[in-house]
């Protein structure tokens, strides 16, 4: 599996990996309003997000229709809509693009379910890897405490219900995230996550993941090279006031 | 009917479900548009049902999960390639597990309409990697006898515009860009379908069935090959 980076892409790819409640998508957040604000072309995107599936998937979820198979397959499919109708791209044009989860939440959650691992990856292959994917490690008790105090009704698939693993939902998902969470371990040095702690305040978090990010990639190559394109009434002043930057330079 | 054919799955298979727990028959009828192939079906299902067979259908896009969001999604011609491709996979899986597996599982005989084959030879000519599918469709069983009903693309745009008078927007691989004028991208396209598909016939082995001809001698034959299918045990 070669970077984007490797493929001679000219925008990059930064991923965040972890259980449900270890703080990657706030994480990620912030890590977004800081290129925003230092003007960095920047997109965001989230796993089961794509418009076109979306719709597909919460009935299957909601009938309780899925198999692994079809749980595998439609994630697949509304991973591979996000990645040539967006992600692809946007790579192209130089973006840095962040995705809250890649295709290694597929990889542990579809071979948790029952999934061959091969079957899965080989599904995934028209993916390139990230330039930089970060894992949130948190103690498993800490991420179970993070979800089940904020959102004690637990759906049918999140919880595992499918695997059969208890009839009782909070017992289930335990289980069914301590499995994940050994699928996760299991694959990070092979495809180079960086660990973070997840146990360490969000504020001491975000310092270590700007700190990677500006290290791993040189950050002042992704500034806009234009500021954001005017709406057409007001293009023209901006004409006018580039032309006399030009005299000036 | 308690055949004891042993199944086999193309790769490795479906979580959950052991091929010995697979009875039944699997019999699938390939063919473009016009081949016939609902004619035969259809023809076949009465047959079998009379002769006292448990038979059920499954085909192309007829899945309860993604049907539906299939169809708005051609509709648009929004999709990537990899993403209509996994999509069809989705489509058939639904239908694997919830249709086929159990009714195999019971013992039914189970006609499809068109399988793996005509998704995987449409996402070739368009330039999928068949190594991706291979193991993408390695979640299908084997059947019992696959035919491919064959009929010249000349012979294909008689029957599709005599039917509909118009040729389809996806059966003539318009989306492919051979030609602007549906006519010649239609036989274009059925041209690179053959041809997919007797790169896959090395694999996969299918029974070629000429179907140039009436509907009853083809009919006829494959009753004959059927039934031989069936008593074969």
């Amino acid at each position: 599996m070669k970077t984007f980076a490797e493929m001679n892409f000219p925008g990059r790819l930064i991923a965040v990996e972890g259980l449900d409640g270890s703080g990657k998508s706030t994480q990620i957040y912030l890590l977004k309003r800081w290129l925003e604000a230092e003007g960095i072309k920047v997109y965001f995107s989230e796993w089961n997000s794509s418009e076109l599936v979306k719709s597909a998937t919460s009935k299957g979820k909601k009938r309780e229709l899925l198999t692994p198979t079809t749980f595998s397959l439609i994630h697949a499919t509304d991973f591979a809509d996000r990645y040539e109708r967006h992600l692809v791209p946007l790579l192209r044009a130089g973006y840095i693009v962040l995705c809250d989860r890649y295709v290694f939440t597929a990889f542990a959650r579809d071979v948790t379910r029952g999934c061959p691992p091969e079957w899965v990856r080989g599904n995934y292959s028209f993916a390139c890897a990230p330039d930089l994917t970060m894992f949130f490690k948190a103690d498993l008790e800490v991420s179970l405490n993070r979800i089940l105090e904020g959102r004690p009704k637990l759906k049918f698939f999140e919880a595992g219900m499918d695997l059969r693993l208890s009839t009782d939902p909070y017992e289930s998902f335990k289980i069914f995230q301590g499995r994940i969470l050994d699928q996760y371990l299991a694959m990070s040095k092979e495809f180079n996550f960086v660990i973070m702690d997840a146990n360490e305040t969000v504020e001491k978090q975000q310092v270590l993941v700007r700190k990677l990010v500006s290290e791993k990639i040189d950050l002042k190559k992704f500034k806009r090279r234009s500021p954001l394109p005017l709406p057409p009434s007001l293009a023209g002043e901006r004409e006018g006031k580039e032309e006399l930057e030009d005299k000036a330079a | 009917m308690s055949a004891k054919t042993t199944h086999k799955f193309y790769g490795h298979g479906i979580p959950r479900v052991k091929v010995e727990d697979l009875g039944g028959k699997l019999i699938v009828v390939e063919g473009a548009d016009g081949s016939g192939r609902s004619t035969q079906i259809a023809e076949l299902v009465s047959w079998l049902e009379i002769n006292g067979r448990p038979t059920v259908q499954v085909g192309l896009k007829r899945s309860t999960l993604v049907s539906e969001e299939l169809e708005k999604a051609q509709e648009g011609n929004v999709l990537s390639r990899t993403t209509l491709s996994l999509f069809y996979a989705t489509d058939f899986a639904d239908q694997l597990s919830n249709i086929i597996i159990p009714a195999l599982k019971a013992g039914f005989i189970v006609l499809a309409d068109r399988y793996i084959y005509t998704l995987m030879a449409r996402d070739m000519v368009r330039g999928m990697d068949e190594k991706w599918l291979k193991n993408l469709y390695g979640i299908a069983p084997v059947p019992d006898a696959v035919f491919y009903l064959s009929v010249e693309p000349e012979e294909l745009v008689q029957r599709n515009l005599s039917k509909k008078a118009t040729l389809d927007y996806w059966e003539s691989g318009m989306d492919l860009g051979f030609s602007r004028n549906v006519f010649d991208s239609f036989l274009k396209y059925q041209e690179a379908m053959g041809e997919a598909f007797r790169q896959l016939q090395k694999t996969y082995k299918f029974e070629i069935i000429d179907a140039n001809r009436p509907v009853n001698s083809v009919n006829k034959e494959l009753r004959k090959k059927i039934s031989a299918v069936i008593e074969g045990g």
